[in-house]
């Protein structure tokens, strides 16, 4: 049906792009809610859960108040449900796709008998070859001969009524955990010496790094939580300038923060625990595109680790006049160098916060004072007016537009400064090599 | 008497130089163009002054300049030691605000002859240390039809003797070109021979 026609029926009618990939992500997150129920929690094509709550009903009252539960915290989130609970899986899909509510203990066929026979999970064929036969009900499909069913439909409807009675088997397939990147290692003798923990660091750290690999992930973020045996925990955090998941790349940097922990009386338990991860594929090396930067990401990392990760930074070009902001600066570890520098004028290399310097008047001064230092002014090259960007809010340039001059000094010193006409006053900014 | 330039300049590799004057910046970005490996810029985060990319890419794609911002001078010092000693970069450029004494200076000799790696110093006039295998005052020339010359002089070095260039920047070829006849050039007023 297409949208207008469906419009036809429903003039109120909204329209929104489906979402798949969402919708699914939304499912696995409802399926780590509906773990408060029971176990074993999996996902029914791509709009169902499905839940195995044998031996766990008692804990909520009976099945009747554990749907009432369940229907009564979905529709608080906003969600429509409609469910089914039987002996069965079966027989519960009939019962949420076409009926509602809870097929008594080993009767599964008088709940389930009235509904149509879509209600077993049949495929689009069968489904229409059994009506067109005057088979419009389960229970009706059970009067007939298995023989003749079989013969006419195949094994498929069998197997699938089966299933509904529960004369066949059928299993419920949770949904895997979470891998969790965490080793433990602890000892009958408490240790105390550097060496020693650095020792066992290692032997946790090719644990982890193992599951890492498993997993194709590479952790950024690691935290080695030591237990004393005075019960203190004493943490050692690395971070990480690219994910990383090769042990003797990343032991080395724990160097530093074991020397400095306190053992007290001796650590009896180590735990190491990658506390983020990121996807780190197994990529294909080539000699021609082989990354040889190993080398400059382990220094970000060893360098990070001293002064802070966000303290090693790179430059990326920026698009505006405004000489402060003609660049941007970002971490090293968390950017790419992109873009390319373009330097439409000449820039000097040093900027200053504006110095006020004395002078009067919009052509520059012949002699100045800066810094202690005066100087005899031999050329002028300007001036280059830049007015402020009106969309940003900047206190630097609330004294309006300003005309810059490149200086050059008889003393050798080659100093921008620019002059703002709207707020007269001279200041320098810069330096040219 | 006359002394090549290129034994010189780009530095002798695996040892800590300094450099001093008031074109020392323009000293380390053009010693930084010549590298073929990335470089790291070391200074102190208080500095209100900062390096601007713009003006510094006709020396150095500043894609290749990775800086790092140290707390105080000890953080500096230790960031130094160890991108010195990791050879991951060709260049490290130390800023120095305060003087460093004997063992700072020869612990970051060692760390180069370990890495295998440059590196440069860049400190106000008269803090250098003695562990510093050459010492470079850099001074702008003011010159009628240049605006790139500079004079270059090795005030302190420990395998030869001391001299002087003029040079100017080429920033089509990203060359430091050494111009000839000196003695006919005037010399700055403030600058010592």
């Amino acid at each position: 049906m297409g949208f207008s026609d469906a419009r036809a029926f429903c003039r109120d009618l909204q329209s929104h792009p489906a979402d798949p990939v969402g919708d699914q992500r939304f499912l696995h997150t409802l399926a780590r809610w509906a773990k408060r129920y029971c176990p074993w929690v999996g996902l029914d094509g791509v709009d169902g859960l499905v839940m195995d709550v044998t031996g766990s009903t008692h804990l909520f009252g009976g099945e009747e108040s554990l749907l009432h539960d369940i229907h009564l915290r979905l529709k608080r989130a906003g969600l429509s449900v409609r469910s089914g609970l039987a002996d069965t899986r079966g027989a519960a899909w009939a019962l949420a796709h076409y009926g509602e509510g809870i097929a008594a203990q080993d009767q599964p066929l008088d709940a389930i008998g009235p509904l149509p026979v879509a209600a077993l999970r049949l495929d689009e064929k069968s489904n229409v070859g059994l009506q067109r036969l005057g088979v419009r009900t389960i229970a009706e499909l059970m009067a007939l001969p298995r023989a003749t069913v079989a013969r006419r439909f195949g094994a498929e409807v069998l197997l699938r009524l089966d299933q509904a009675t529960g004369e066949q088997a059928e299993h419920i397939s949770p949904l895997p955990d979470p891998p969790r990147y965490q080793v433990r290692l602890t000892l009958p003798d408490p240790i105390g010496l550097e060496a020693d923990v650095m020792a066992g660091t290692g032997r946790l750290l090719e644990k982890l790094c193992e599951k890492l690999k498993a997993q194709e992930m590479g952790a950024r973020v690691l935290s080695l939580i030591l237990r004393r045996v005075d019960k203190e925990n004493q943490e050692v955090e690395v971070r990480l300038a690219r994910p990383l998941r090769d042990p003797s790349r990343i032991l080395p940097l724990f160097e530093r923060g074991v020397s400095a922990i306190d053992a007290g009386f001796g650590i009896d338990q180590l735990r190491l625990v990658a506390t983020s991860v990121e996807p780190l594929p197994v990529q294909q090396m080539t000699h021609s595109q082989a990354r040889n930067d190993d080398k400059l990401d382990d220094l970000i990392s060893r360098i990070g680790n001293r002064i802070g990760l966000e303290n090693v930074q790179r430059f990326l070009p920026a698009d505006s006049h405004i000489p402060e902001r003609s660049h941007s600066i970002a971490p090293a570890a968390f950017s790419e160098p992109a873009g390319s520098w373009v330097a439409l004028r000449e820039r000097p290399i040093q900027l200053f916060p504006p110095e006020p310097i004395v002078g009067t008047g919009p052509a520059p001064p012949r002699h100045l004072r800066w810094r202690r230092m005066s100087f005899r002014v031999e050329r002028a090259t300007g001036p280059e007016r830049i007015s402020p960007e009106w969309w940003l809010t900047d206190v630097n340039w609330r004294s309006g537009v300003r005309d810059y001059w490149k200086v050059e000094t008889k003393q050798g010193r080659r100093l921008w400064l620019f002059y703002t006409p709207q707020n007269p006053g001279w200041f320098v900014h810069g330096q040219f090599p | 008497m006359s002394y090549d330039f290129s034994t010189y300049f780009p530095l002798q590799a695996k040892r800590v130089h300094e450099a001093c004057g008031p074109s020392a910046f323009s000293f380390a970005f053009a010693l930084a163009g010549q590298q073929q490996a990335s470089v790291l810029w070391v200074r102190e985060a208080w500095l209100s002054d900062q390096i601007n990319p713009v003006g510094f890419s006709q020396y150095i794609n500043p894609h290749h300049l990775l800086l790092a911002k140290g707390k105080d001078q000890s953080e500096v010092l230790a960031t130094a030691e160890d991108s010195l000693r990791s050879g991951a970069v060709g260049l490290t450029v130390i800023e120095l605000t305060k003087p460093i004494g004997l063992t700072a200076g020869r612990r970051l000799q060692l760390a180069a002859e370990t890495g295998k790696s440059t590196g440069l110093c860049v400190l106000p006039d008269g803090m250098g240390s003695n562990a510093a295998q050459t010492r470079w005052r850099c001074e702008p020339i003011f010159d009628a039809a240049d605006s790139t010359l500079q004079r270059w002089e090795i005030i302190k070095n420990k395998s030869g003797t001391l001299t002087a260039w003029t040079v100017r920047w080429n920033a089509e070829t990203r060359r430091i070109i050494v111009v000839s006849e000196t003695g006919e050039r005037p010399v700055p007023q403030g600058a010592s021979r």
